[in-house]
């Protein structure tokens, strides 16, 4: 048995966001972070590794400088990491992604008592498409929005989140699940983990590695073999200026619910 | 005929996934169906919804057209009652290689955020998620623009045609992108619940629709998952989108969480709403998931919002700056948030809230 965990490293949008001239985001001036809901993607397998001594591979598509991120996995215990970067992939939409990250995993190997973990959705794209494609593309069930995984010989059962409560699932292996990140608390990097993590195997897949795949053909793969295109990108206004009260002490907040009050807002 | 996606001249309506559960209707379709309705008469086609469930009531089938349906294709099976993944995108799938819409619009709720990305990787064709806005006509997209960005629209070229124009809020919610599937059909996308408004019901519409009953081709065999059980949640969760008044928290209570989350219960009590928050409070464990307003959260406008302690990055502006009245309390008077607020108060919340709490209520006992 082995957990594939698809992760993705994404700029900090929490903080201070470097926007370029041509109104697209400056990724390379922002802080960079591995995705919430992937860590505990990676945290849920390394659970049932603590629990089967099963092996984790870790497999991120990106650029070169996301090698630093599984580095990172690898230190908080995954065995294996892959890195999947080629200029060829550049420009994916979700459904070019999943089918490079798909391709990706097959080269991996997917045997039966697999399960293939991703985040539930990434914070810069915020889509939650990406894991449901990859299933698709593997011909795997899928369950998503994950917030309780139990795991017992190939049957694998998911507490997964509705709005207003949630399902209990059970599903058989090789399956992919989508983690929400509520799903557990990450654990650190250990300081083993971190002497150990560049004796780790990390591979990088080009798209010399991927091509004979018959997912990996450039009119399903990169900007050019992306359904979606990007027609117009733009900031909003600022909104026409409300009203800035004077102060902040009791005559201020008086004299702002007297106006609610004369205009019936309250 | 072998189905193909690129064959778009061969697709022509516009169709929207109505979700049920437990055989009722979900108001995020009645929402869709109304936008759905604008698009198909600016094409001049058909609005179809599309019903999976089991033994749905005919007037809830027929109340579809009562929101702009003219038709409901309703695929009424056993293995059709509770959702999975699989027995809906096969059944879905089926449909539209055999009927063939030009767009499709799914509720962006967690069901259909599961379902739309699998059945857009079938069917070979783009998805666009959490759209918050919807054209297909040039010139009404043009005066959208007009209203929400910065562009220079009457400076710039516009590529005309008919394809849909999906709006939502990208990188993390600090800038908008418009996003476009030009050569694959259905055009496929989900659309936040709550962002588009429900139109009046039309009892002549509802009389008028037609129910056609689909032969579903559904077997056990397609189904690779069990449904043990479906939980509702003991704790009533709070209905932020039908709320009439929003006081929202941010970063702003990090100095005593409690507390801050305390006034705005109070807060809200007094004016008769509930509580939301930023995506940095949920994120920080501070308040559950279901009181999230923004782009990752719920879309709201209620009639008065209140922001304390919120700076207001777009994501968050995203589900709110359409509310009628924003009052917003910050320490910060550079805060992002005091751009769309309708009143600002410079000051700090653990002052400033007691305050209008007390002279709300000074105010509402002497009328």
């Amino acid at each position: 048995m082995k957990c594939i965990v698809c992760v993705k490293q994404v700029p900090d949008t929490s903080g201070v966001v470097a926007v370029k001239e041509d109104g697209t985001m400056d990724r390379a001036a922002m802080a960079t972070i591995t995705n919430h809901d992937d860590l505990a993607a990676v945290e849920a397998a390394l659970r049932i590794k603590d629990a089967t001594g099963c092996k984790v591979v870790v497999v991120s598509m990106g650029p070169p400088p996301a090698e630093g991120m599984l580095r990172e996995l690898l230190a908080m215990g995954a065995d294996e990491a892959v890195l999947v970067s080629a200029r060829e992939f550049g420009g994916s939409d979700t459904y070019a992604t999943s089918q490079i990250l798909a391709a990706a995993v097959k080269k991996i190997g997917v045997e039966d008592d697999d399960i293939i973990f991703c985040g539930r959705q990434a914070i810069d794209g915020d889509t939650a498409q990406v894991g449901p494609q990859i299933a698709e593309k593997l011909h795997l069930p899928q369950v998503s929005y994950a917030a309780e995984i139990k795991v017992e010989g190939k049957t694998v059962t998911v507490k997964r989140l509705l709005e207003d409560g949630y399902m209990t699932i059970k599903v058989q292996t090789p399956c992919l699940i989508t983690c929400v990140k509520e799903l557990n608390t990450a654990r650190y990097m250990s300081v083993g983990g971190i002497m150990e993590c560049y004796q780790k195997p990390l591979e990088i897949y080009n798209y010399e590695t991927l091509k004979d795949d018959p997912l990996i053909d450039v009119d399903t793969i990169g900007l050019k073999g992306s359904p979606t295109n990007v027609y117009k990108s733009f900031s909003p206004p600022v909104k026409g200026a409300g009203m800035m009260m004077e102060g902040a002490d009791k005559a201020t907040v008086e004299k702002l619910v007297s106006i609610l009050n004369d205009k019936h807002i309250i | 005929m072998a189905f193909d996606s690129k064959d778009t001249a061969a697709f022509k309506g516009v169709w929207v996934f109505c979700e049920q559960r437990e055989g009722v209707i979900m108001s995020t379709s009645y929402q869709l169906l109304s936008e759905g309705r604008k698009l198909a008469n600016d094409l001049g086609v058909e609005l179809c919804g599309v019903v999976l469930g089991k033994d749905i009531k005919e007037d809830y089938l027929k109340a579809l057209g009562g929101y702009g349906a003219d038709k409901v294709y309703y695929c009424n099976h056993e293995l059709l009652d509770v959702y999975t993944t699989d027995a809906y995108t096969k059944v879905i799938c089926d449909l539209v290689e055999d009927k063939k819409p030009e767009i499709f619009l799914i509720g962006a709720t967690n069901i259909g955020r599961d379902l739309g990305p699998r059945c857009a990787a079938r069917l070979h064709t783009g998805l666009t998620a959490d759209c918050t806005h919807l054209d297909v006509d040039v010139e009404k997209y043009k005066a959208f623009l007009k209203t929400t960005s910065t562009i220079d629209v009457d400076n710039t070229k516009f590529e005309e045609n008919t394809n849909l124009k999906m709006t939502r809020p990208a990188f993390g919610g600090h800038l908008m992108a418009t996003i476009i599937c030009p050569r694959f059909r259905p055009q496929m996308s989900t659309v936040r619940p709550g962002v588009m408004q429900t139109q009046p019901y039309d009892e002549a519409g509802a009389a008028k629709t037609v129910i056609e009953n689909v032969d579903v081709k559904l077997s056990k065999e397609d189904i690779h998952v069990e449904v043990v059980e479906v939980v509702k949640a003991a704790k009533k969760m709070v209905d932020l989108i039908g709320a009439d008044v929003v006081v929202s928290v941010g970063r702003g209570i990090s100095k005593d969480v409690e507390g801050g989350i305390k006034l705005a219960e109070e807060l809200a009590g007094v004016l008769g709403g509930v509580v939301g928050s930023s995506r940095a409070v949920v994120d920080a464990g501070w308040i559950s998931a279901d009181h999230q307003v923004g782009q990752t959260g719920k879309t709201v406008h209620p009639r008065i919002y209140v922001a304390l302690g919120i700076s207001g990055a777009i994501q968050h502006l995203a589900g709110m700056q359409d509310s009628e009245c924003i009052i917003a309390v910050n320490k910060n008077e550079t805060a992002p948030i005091f751009d769309v607020a309708s009143y600002g108060i410079v000051g700090d919340l653990y002052k400033v809230t007691p305050m209008l709490i007390e002279a709300i209520r000074a105010v509402k006992a002497s009328k």
